[in-house]
């Protein structure tokens, strides 16, 4: 793990990760970002001149206690909300977002739901049915597709929920805490699906999380962000092996390390 | 010894799971299922008759202002056999369908209006819930004077009034609300302009709907009965009419009879809307067990 310790809101290109696609160009450019909320007594500044760049092809978590600004970044790259200052540039790319609730329609069955997503992007109807039946194969999901969202498990809707990002033949999908309402033990063979998935499709990945551990299990570069007002604390390389899981000493390590990095800024916060 | 004790204490404790679990959980058959309905229902209302019967036993009026259960229901079966009864069903149907569809046509168009507009909702938003606290009978004396006294348009103009403010509130109370994270998803698989509304908002909002159909159904018909007491058209027989006129003419039996048709028909229409409800529920997974 290399320390790629910024100043906040001031990411040197030149310093970017010079890693296997350290060469694709830039998916998502954010360039001095700031977003603030309400007026008056309310006002708050959820994010601050923030800077960031996303390769193609790179998975990138962001990690940060609550408050850091996370979520909201996320929604300005998914067009949701518009920053109060600065620019976002995805260029002619299609960007999905996956949520942590889950989702799906609950008045259309599984197939039904990632057949609309095809739909609304202007698939014709023989090539929907097709393009669905592939994507609940991709998921796992095969032969569940007549179910409606209550009755899959929660683990099997956050994979429906997938294969409606994956319908919308996304470049950048962002995922924000899309594993965090799961258990321990579902949250892992998701960890798998969607690692088995990324090297089937070709994806950007920016994904939030709270947790530390699963940024090291499943990213190429982790972000730390701080909060009060948000912004980006350090980043930091994860250029160990793949396949990784959650339980390995080096995942563990390198998470203590970041996670020990974490606890100064709230620390310093409380006080 | 403690294993003697034991033992049918823990075959007496297996009885009533086994019973809980075949019965409760599992599926049972189709006419174990309606039965599972029915019975409660056969049940009330042959205590209603009980009661009913033993009111007239008691003689507490004379026979020819409370006839019995069998009276009533043998001139039941008598006007049944009448084309007058059929006609008078047919064209009070005929009302309570034609006045209903206006109030879903106009009640549906001012719930979307207004859940769009915030000047609407600041306006009338609150009207509409006031309308509905307005006993419709008291639309009449109005209707009546605007329209006249052999109109059929103040006996619509009456019901659509009913009505189509829980229609409105419905749509109304259905958009609003339509859970955030659903619209967000919507908005980021391009449900946008129009096909917002076709493919999240209005299939959302559709249990709200349904429900104030249900509730709109029921103030039509109560103002259909009201209005058809009230404006009576020479010539024309219909239910509130008929009944009307079983009171001039002190005809009890006719009376008793067109009412217990009044109610079979208002509660199979409301069976209709119940059972769209539930069924749209279940396909949600919104019930507790059905699901």
């Amino acid at each position: 793990m290399r320390s790629l310790s910024t100043s906040p809101g001031d990411v040197d290109k030149s310093k970017s990760p010079p890693q296997q696609n350290g060469t694709h160009p830039v998916a998502v450019d954010i360039r001095g970002v700031s977003k603030e909320f309400g007026q008056g007594a309310s006002h708050t500044v959820a994010l601050q001149d923030t800077s960031l760049q996303v390769r193609e092809r790179e998975f990138v978590c962001l990690v940060g206690a609550s408050g850091c600004g996370k979520t909201t970044l996320l929604n300005l790259i998914a067009g949701l909300d518009r920053p109060t200052s600065g620019t976002i540039e995805t260029g002619d790319r299609r960007v999905a977002l996956m949520f942590q609730e889950a989702t799906l329609f609950p008045w259309l069955t599984l197939e039904q739901n990632v057949e609309l997503a095809l739909k609304l992007r202007g698939v014709d109807r023989a090539r929907r049915r097709a393009r669905t039946a592939e994507l609940l194969e991709l998921v796992r999901l095969g032969g569940r597709g007549k179910k409606r969202p209550h009755e899959l498990s929660g683990g099997m809707r956050q994979r429906g929920a997938l294969a409606r990002v994956l319908a919308q033949d996304a470049d950048v999908v962002l995922m924000d805490e899309p594993f965090g309402a799961l258990d321990a033990m579902t949250r892992d063979s998701m960890h798998d699906e969607l690692e088995r998935i990324r090297s089937e499709v070709e994806l950007t990945i920016v994904f939030v999380t709270h947790n530390v551990r699963e940024a090291v299990r499943l990213s190429d570069r982790t972000i730390l962000m701080e909060s009060g007002p948000g912004r980006v604390k350090s980043q930091h390389i994860i250029d160990l092996p793949r396949p990784r899981h959650m339980e390995d000493p080096q995942v563990a390590e390198q998470a203590g390390l970041l996670t020990a990095e974490l606890k100064d800024e709230v620390r310093r916060h409380v006080r | 010894m403690s294993v003697d004790t034991a033992t049918p204490t823990t075959q007496r404790s297996q009885g009533p799971f086994t019973r809980i679990t075949s019965s409760g959980l599992g599926r049972p058959g189709l006419a174990a299922k309606i039965w599972a309905s029915l019975w409660p229902k056969l049940l009330a209302i042959f205590i209603a008759i009980a009661i009913w019967q033993i009111t007239v036993w008691a003689a507490w009026k004379p026979e020819y202002l409370l006839p019995s259960p069998a009276a009533v229901f043998s001139d039941l079966a008598n006007l049944a056999q009448t084309d007058t009864f059929w006609r008078a069903i047919k064209t009070t149907m005929q009302r309570g369908g034609v006045g209903f569809a206006f109030s879903l046509v106009f009640g549906t168009l001012l719930g979307i209006a207004v859940s769009q507009s915030k000047v609407l909702r600041a306006g009338v938003g609150s009207m509409i819930t006031g309308l509905q606290t307005m006993p419709s009978i008291a639309w009449f004396p109005f209707a009546i004077l605007i329209f006249g006294l052999f109109n059929p348009f103040a006996i619509m103009f009456v019901i659509v009034l009913g009505a189509a403010p829980s229609i409105a509130n419905g749509v109304i109370s259905g958009i609003d609300e339509v859970p955030p994270p659903l619209l967000r998803a919507g908005h980021m698989l391009g449900a946008r302009g129009i096909n917002r509304y076709r493919y999240v908002v209005l299939p959302a909002a559709l249990p709200s709907y349904l429900a104030g159909l249900k509730q709109g159904w029921a103030f039509a018909w109560r103002s259909l009965m009201a209005g058809e007491l009230i404006v009576q058209l020479p010539g024309q027989v219909t239910l509130g009419g008929s009944l009307s006129k079983a009171q001039d003419t002190a005809q009890a039996d006719d009376l008793i009879a067109y009412m217990i048709v009044i109610l079979i028909i208002g509660m199979l229409v409301d069976g209709i809307f119940s059972a769209i409800t539930n069924r749209v529920r279940t396909r949600r997974g919104l019930t507790g067990f059905a699901g």
